[in-house]
């Protein structure tokens, strides 16, 4: 049997318990992503998209067992004024959940939409993704297209002052949930989306944003600290002419973890920043996938990764900026580091430039090294005893990614959740 | 498009527009009328014995090639290279071509066909009476006496003399063609060839190991210091054929050599192959420096003919404190595949690769290096610059990766491009793979590389702005370029002339 062949029947064996559900407006959009789904088969491990990290677990028919993991404290979001919304294993949870209302913005969960005749989220649901499948296959993210089993459609007509908060919760430990957001921002329209929780043992969650001219777009994140997730998430988004997205990502443990961020800037004088920090211990393995399109004129683009890893801890960057030829004035940055912190540890990345455009500004950056010794030693011999002193330089080593967090309240919850971490996870 | 009509982006010097045209002029299109043989068009294990059988080599020899063959008719043609060029009938090319002159293996130099001396003297190679090579252009400050170079001329598919064989052989170096090297000394051969580019590593490395008709072969004993720089000249001259040479160097504990290499060959319509492998073993203590100008026909204006360039080289440092550097000037064919390595297995050994990459018109270069660290305190440094202009496709592709056992170990590379003009593209590929906290790994390409203390240091000087970039980063390429033996001095000097301000990662 060829490759071909090969994942083709493990697509079929992959999605033989999942469905696509009845939508008089949304059906179309769901087959169109199965025949996707069916051209692509299934990511292989010597795929080049798939080089750093193994396939396996996320192709596996069941998902791998994952023990629940109970982090004793309150939800990184729990101080903010919020709007909530709760997802255990992927089913939305009313009791949980606010009042799916605010002034400025519709908000809706995707299955109670899909009963309706018609929305205006038909012209959204799975485009973005279908665009992003040229020039790398996603295969994860047609089949999140096609079969999700929930999520929330928001349509922002103006700036939303409360941010909107998704919790995931993890419940059981074998569950495998698979969500799907459309977030649409008219032009003007400012929203800030936060998520948290480990959500499922095995989750798969896409988000399709379409960030109008002028309007802005901030999104945090904190995957969850259980040990044996595993999780895909894609995010799309394409942005207007002085439209802002900025997006900033917080991983603890994990067993696997591929976080894809596919941005296109069409507008010009659009700004893009996308941002994570991640810290793992042992079995982890977390890989970051950018990819950001320069379309229009005089438009900025940030990558900032920085990975913190031990005791054979994986980190994984693949970024890359693509600008067209009509791209002119591009302002593009990629940074990604690692801090290994032992021997065991590894750093894998690829950033990559792909340049059409004659005048344009892009740099990329990458290092990886073992923590300061003479800084180290400086702190010790102020006092600072080693533990410390070791923290602090690991948190000012994240700081360039936190600082990406236009909210100095949502960075400070952030820096508190890492500085937990780290005195937890000291050798 | 030709580059008179580029509206050149604010912060690219003139000078360096003019430098890029300079050296895109094809000045080896010239073509050698004489009488050639050629083995049948395509290739097959027919093919294969035949060549083996011209090159007098013995069973083994011939078996080695079969299996070779065997494979590689197992292989796909790879794809990941940002390159497009029409599907290559491997079936439609010569694989073996030689001047009819050559069928008797000459003695000496004055047995070899005049008019094959009279085409490298116009390359400025005279292999013949001026064996000191005297007359380039730029090299005033040479020492008076001159500088030797020993060199290996390879014409089609076979070498036509080795210059200084005998001076060589008084130093203990072994420096021939690798065909007389598979007949004069096959315990050698038999123990290095392949060690480093097995048969199977990738599709046109099998395909050469299969096919090669020539090449050369250097053997330097231990504790030498070679007398003289050595070189190969590769000249392709018939229609339709392919060269495929094999180079083979082998520097034993404490030795030293230089190698260039260059390649030229006539302006035509069709594109031809050229697939070769380098092969470079250094023991202990040893140092090799293998310097290249690629200067393969690049096709014309309109991306008609060329040279398609599938190269796989790479140097093993096995012994501690080995040493190697490749320094490439890559400006001519139509397509170039090209990845010089090194496998960095001796603790202490050190890896270095500076490239210099011009395409212009409707030139394709997809290029770089891997540094392999697998021994402890291994360093490596990669310096690359590409330059696009025309409609033409520059890209960088690099792997450093650094094993578990590469402890302490060091890496540095910095890769910039320049483009000039809106229609081509530069482009960047690294892959760093660092599996142990000890090492260092740093990849760096920005747009600002010019040094702020240094431009303060011009400043205060009195310098203006303007003149201070020059002068730093004139000084800053000129690093590189040093990096190439005098011989290169011609190429140099225009290359010196490209700024890289304005440059993109």
């Amino acid at each position: 049997m060829g490759i071909a062949e090969t994942r083709i029947s493990q697509l079929q064996d992959r999605v033989v318990g999942l469905s696509v559900p009845a939508s008089a407006w949304n059906a179309e959009n769901r087959t169109a992503a199965v025949e996707r789904l069916q051209s692509m088969g299934l990511p292989a491990p010597r795929d080049e998209y798939w080089r750093f990290t193994d396939p396996k677990s996320l192709n596996a028919i069941e998902a791998p067992k994952a023990a629940l993991f109970d982090p004793k404290e309150t939800d990184v979001f729990d101080t903010v004024d919020r709007l909530e919304i709760v997802f255990v294993d992927g089913v939305f949870d009313a009791v949980a959940s606010d009042d799916l209302s605010g002034s400025n913005m519709t908000i809706e969960r995707l299955s109670d939409a899909e009963g309706h005749d018609s929305h205006w989220a038909a012209d959204c649901y799975g485009a973005l993704e279908a665009i992003g499948q040229t020039p790398v296959q996603r295969p994860f993210a047609a089949l999140n297209t096609a079969y999700a089993t929930d999520g929330v459609l928001i349509r922002v007509t103006g700036k939303v002052e409360k941010p909107v908060n998704i919790t995931y919760r993890h419940a059981n430990d074998t569950s495998d949930a698979i969500l799907h957001h459309v977030i649409k921002l008219e032009e003007g329209a400012e929203l800030t989306l936060l998520e948290n929780g480990p959500a499922a043992a095995r989750f798969n969650k896409s988000c399709e944003v379409f960030v109008a001219d002028r309007a802005a777009f901030h999104h945090v994140r904190t995957q969850g600290r259980d040990h044996e997730r595993r999780a895909v998430t894609y995010i799309f988004a394409d942005l207007g002419t002085e439209s802002v997205f900025k997006s900033f990502t917080l991983t603890a443990n994990g067993a696997l973890t591929r976080n894809e961020c596919v941005l296109r800037l069409n507008g010009d004088d659009a700004t893009a920043h996308v941002a994570g920090a991640s810290v793992g211990d042992g079995d982890f393995h977390h890989d970051d996938t950018v990819f950001i399109t320069h379309d229009a004129v005089g438009c900025e683009s940030r990558q900032v990764f920085k990975k913190v890893l031990r005791n054979g801890a994986t980190g994984v960057f693949q970024g890359k900026i693509l600008v067209k030829p009509d791209a002119q004035k591009t302002d593009g940055y990629q940074i990604s580091q690692s801090l290994l912190l032992d021997a065991d540890s590894q750093f894998l990345a690829k950033p990559e430039l792909e340049i059409y455009a004659d005048d344009v500004a892009c740099s990329h950056g990458s290092t990886s090294g073992a923590i300061d010794e003479e800084a180290l030693f400086y702190l010790c011999s102020r006092g600072v005893p080693k533990d410390q002193a070791t923290d602090l330089l690991t948190l000012a080593f994240l700081a360039e990614a936190v600082d990406e967090i236009e909210s100095d309240t949502l960075s400070d919850l952030i820096v508190e959740k890492l500085e937990g971490w780290l005195e937890r996870h000291r050798p | 498009m030709t580059l008179d009509q580029v509206e050149v982006k604010e912060g690219v010097d003139q000078e360096t527009v003019d430098a890029v045209r300079e050296v895109s002029t094809y000045k080896y299109g010239w073509e050698t009328e004489i009488e050639m043989e050629y083995a049948p068009k395509g290739v097959n294990p027919d093919i294969v014995c035949l060549i083996s059988e011209k090159n007098d080599e013995p069973e083994w020899m011939t078996e080695w090639r079969l299996s070779a063959f065997e494979r590689w008719t197992q292989m796909d043609e790879p794809k990941w290279a940002m390159v497009n060029y029409p599907k290559i009938d491997f079936q439609d090319q010569y694989y073996y071509a030689r001047p009819k002159s050559m069928a008797e293996k000459p003695k000496s130099l004055d047995d070899v066909d005049p008019k094959l001396l009279a085409t490298y003297e116009k390359l400025g190679i005279p292999l013949k009476e001026q064996m000191i090579l005297a007359g380039i252009e730029g090299a005033e400050d040479a020492p008076a006496e001159g500088r030797k170079v020993a060199v290996d001329a390879v014409f089609d598919s076979v070498s036509v003399g080795t210059t200084f064989q005998d001076e060589l052989k008084k130093a203990g170096v072994i420096f021939c063609s690798i065909s007389e090297a598979i007949r004069e000394h096959p315990e050698l051969v038999k123990k290095y060839l392949g060690s480093v580019v097995p048969v199977s590593d990738n599709f046109y490395a099998t395909l050469n190991s299969a096919v090669f008709s020539d090449g050369s072969f250097v053997y330097i004993p231990p504790g030498v210091r070679c007398p003289m720089e050595l070189s190969t000249y590769f000249r392709i001259n018939a229609e339709n054929t392919g060269q495929f040479e094999r180079t083979l160097i082998i520097a034993d504990k404490g030795s030293y050599v230089s190698y260039l290499e260059g390649c030229t060959a006539p302006q035509r319509d069709t594109a031809q192959l050229h697939a070769a492998v380098v092969e470079i073993i250094i023991e202990e203590d040893a140092e090799v420096k293998y310097s290249t100008v690629q200067n393969w026909f690049p096709g014309d204006e309109n991306g008609n003919g060329g040279i398609y360039n599938f190269v796989t080289k790479r140097a093993d440092c096995r012994g501690a404190r080995s040493k190697v550097m490749w320094t490439q000037v890559e400006t001519g064919s139509a397509v170039t595949w090209k990845y010089p390595s090194c496998i960095l297995r001796g603790d202490e050994s050190q890896g270095e690769f500076y490239s210099i990459a011009i395409a212009n018109n409707h030139q394709q270069a997809d290029t770089g290096t891997k540094m392999i660290h697998l021994g402890k305190d291994t360093k490596s440094r990669i310096v690359s610059k590409g330059i696009s202009a025309g409609v033409a496709q520059n890209t960088y592709r690099g792997l450093v990766t650094m094993h578990p056992r590469a402890k302490n170990s060091r890496n540095y590379t910095q890769c910039d491009s320049l483009l000039i003009g809106d229609k081509c593209g530069a482009h960047t590929v690294p892959y760093i793979e660092v599996k142990n906290n000890s090492s260092r790994v740093e990849h760096e390409a920005t747009t600002s590389k010019v040094d702020d203390d240094q431009l303060f240091y011009c400043r205060q000087r009195g310098m203006d702005e303007e003149e201070a970039v020059a002068l730093v980063v004139n000084g800053f390429c000129k690093d590189v370029l040093q990096a190439l033996p005098m011989e290169f001095a011609m190429e140099a000097q225009q290359l010196v002339a490209i700024s890289l301000e304005g440059s993109v990662g």
